[in-house]
């Protein structure tokens, strides 16, 4: 369980994270997202115990993080930005050495050796030197670690950052097969990413918590939620016949490729009707679907006016 | 005390993986060698003990012990292990403690190397070992001394060769401290208490006895006082500066 209160860092005037407040249970997997520079990395650096809160307080599996900092670190594995490692050890030493100054008893360490080196598939590699390695197996080595402990918490700040489509998914699919019993959080900004693996999302600008939803709430929040996107052969009689749809609030047309897209009016849904109305008028659609509703644009106007509305 | 030792195995083992530590020995040797032999005038001498040898080892120290010295924590800063290093469950202390006696069993490696010397005054005469014995203890602790400087110094920047520079500036410093060079720039302004107190900081000072044989238990503890505030000062610039 992690637990933060008012959790604040500032570095003389500037204000890196401004007081975050949360809770993550085990079985949570918790989303940071945020814009570069938002205080994702510096709230995760000071719940692994790296860096002192200047306010406020963090507290892992009960431990807070400054008065109790090594019971606190013992049971948190944690994946800094970059997945920093020991360059000239090999995978094998490297290990080797998180297993003996996480002190994991002797009988066990064969074991959790070989389960890591399995999950994150590192067998081919673990006589080479890590700096001689791609910057996916890199990345694999710093989960390796930060997992070898079987902790209870794990924070993983940007995990799948710069792994190609293959390697995000195998990250992913590790991830949410720890989930059931760890408390685990993920920075990313990437944001399929908070589908695919998040229970829970968080959006952070200027150090301040702004949404903290599920992925699908977040998705409602979209203009796009439940708006009705599709391709006919004769565009603008399609585009008459869905403004004649009541519940209909706006309709764009994409002028690239023609794509219409209508949005309903808040809380309506427009998918029956729509369809009812193309039948009638016996429109040719190429291509009809729901849109569910788009994290991107929620994540701008989250973050982007929220600043602005700071600035003005 | 297992995590120093942890810490340190590490350390000293990441040494011997890289080309670092074979050419440091090896320079080490090499110039130690010359100015026993050439500089100290071993052979005209004619006296069987290692004074030469001693006596231009603070000099030696003096670029040799900072290029040890100036990775031991730039290097995890630039890298960003130092991240790793502190989020594992081991205090400030010890990572301090590990990182600092690997660096310093890496020269007492070094140091032990010299053997040789000792092998050829043994064969060559009949040597107070005694004097010997304590005068590589002296030594040992003084590289201590300058590691430490080092290693607060190496923490204050993420930059090699500036904490290569600036120890050895200041290793330079305490070295001469005992020297007009030095304490002219103090004599004119300050009180003879301060520029005493300096003068009494000088390396060379308490080396130069402990390398004749004299063993004072001032200048042993002159020397591990003196790791033991660089170190309490390194964890402290660690602290302040991890975070840039």
């Amino acid at each position: 369980m992690i637990e933060t209160q008012a959790l604040g860092k500032r570095y003389g005037d500037l204000v890196a994270v401004d007081g975050i407040t949360f809770k993550v249970e085990p079985g949570q997997v918790l989303g940071f997202l945020g814009p570069n520079g938002a205080g994702k990395s510096t709230t995760m650096k000071m719940i692994a115990g790296f860096l002192a809160p200047t306010s406020g307080s963090a507290k892992v599996c009960g431990f807070d993080v400054e008065t109790q900092p090594i019971e606190a670190k013992r049971v948190v594995g944690y994946l800094p930005e970059g997945a920093p490692s020991y360059g000239e050890m090999s995978v094998r030493q490297f290990l080797g050495f998180i297993a003996e100054v996480r002190n994991i008893a002797a009988r066990d360490r064969g074991k959790r050796f070989d389960d890591v080196v399995g999950r994150l598939n590192l067998e081919g590699v673990l006589e080479q030197p890590i700096e001689t390695l791609s910057k996916g197996f890199k990345r694999r080595v710093g989960l390796a670690q930060a997992i070898l402990h079987d902790p209870k918490v794990l924070i993983l700040d940007e995990p799948t950052d710069g792994l190609d489509p293959n390697q995000k998914h195998e990250v992913r699919t590790l991830i949410n097969a720890m989930a059931r019993d760890k408390t685990i959080i993920v920075s990313t900004h990437v944001l399929e990413e908070v589908h695919a693996v998040c229970s829970r999302a968080i959006i952070i600008a200027k150090g301040r918590v702004l949404a903290d939803a599920t992925p699908a709430e977040l998705e409602a929040r979209s203009r796009y939620h439940q708006a009705v996107s599709l391709t006919a052969t004769d565009t603008k009689a399609a585009r008459e016949a869905l403004a004649r749809v009541a519940d209909v609030a706006a309709i764009e047309v994409d002028a690239q490729d023609g794509r219409i897209t209508a949005f309903p009016k808040p809380g309506k849904q427009i998918f029956v009707a729509v369809n009812q109305v193309l039948q009638e008028r016996n429109i040719v659609v190429r291509e009809l679907a729901l849109e569910g509703g788009r994290l991107d644009e929620v994540f701008r106007t989250i973050t982007q006016g929220r600043a602005q509305e700071a600035q003005a | 005390m297992s995590a120093i030792s942890t810490v340190c195995k590490r350390e000293l083992r990441s040494y011997f993986a890289t080309p670092v530590a074979y050419v440091f020995i090896v320079i080490f040797l090499v110039l130690s060698s010359a100015f026993t032999f050439y500089l100290g005038n071993f052979y005209e001498r004619g006296q069987a003990d290692l004074l030469p040898f001693f006596s231009f080892l603070p000099w030696l120290y003096l670029f040799l012990v900072p290029a040890v010295s100036m990775r031991l924590w730039s290097e995890e800063r630039k890298s960003g292990t130092i991240e790793l290093l502190l989020t594992l469950p081991i205090t400030m202390w010890q990572a301090v403690m590990g990182k600092f006696l690997a660096a310093w069993l890496f020269i007492g490696i070094a140091l032990a190397l010299t053997f040789p010397l000792w092998i050829t005054v043994n064969y060559l005469g009949d040597p107070d070992n005694g004097v010997i014995f304590a005068s590589y203890l002296g030594a040992w602790l003084m590289a201590g001394a300058f590691l430490a400087i080092g290693s607060c110094i190496s923490a204050a920047t993420r930059n090699q060769v500036v904490a290569f520079i600036l120890t050895v500036v200041v290793c330079f410093l305490l070295v001469m401290a005992g020297f007009p060079l030095v304490l002219d720039a103090f004599r004119s302004w300050a009180p003879q208490v301060l520029v005493d107190a300096i003068a009494s900081l000088s390396f060379l000072t308490h080396f130069s006895s402990i390398s004749k044989g004299v063993i004072d238990l001032r200048d042993l503890l002159y020397f591990v006082l003196m790791t033991g505030f660089w170190l309490y000062a390194s964890a402290i610039v660690i602290d302040l500066k991890k975070a840039d």
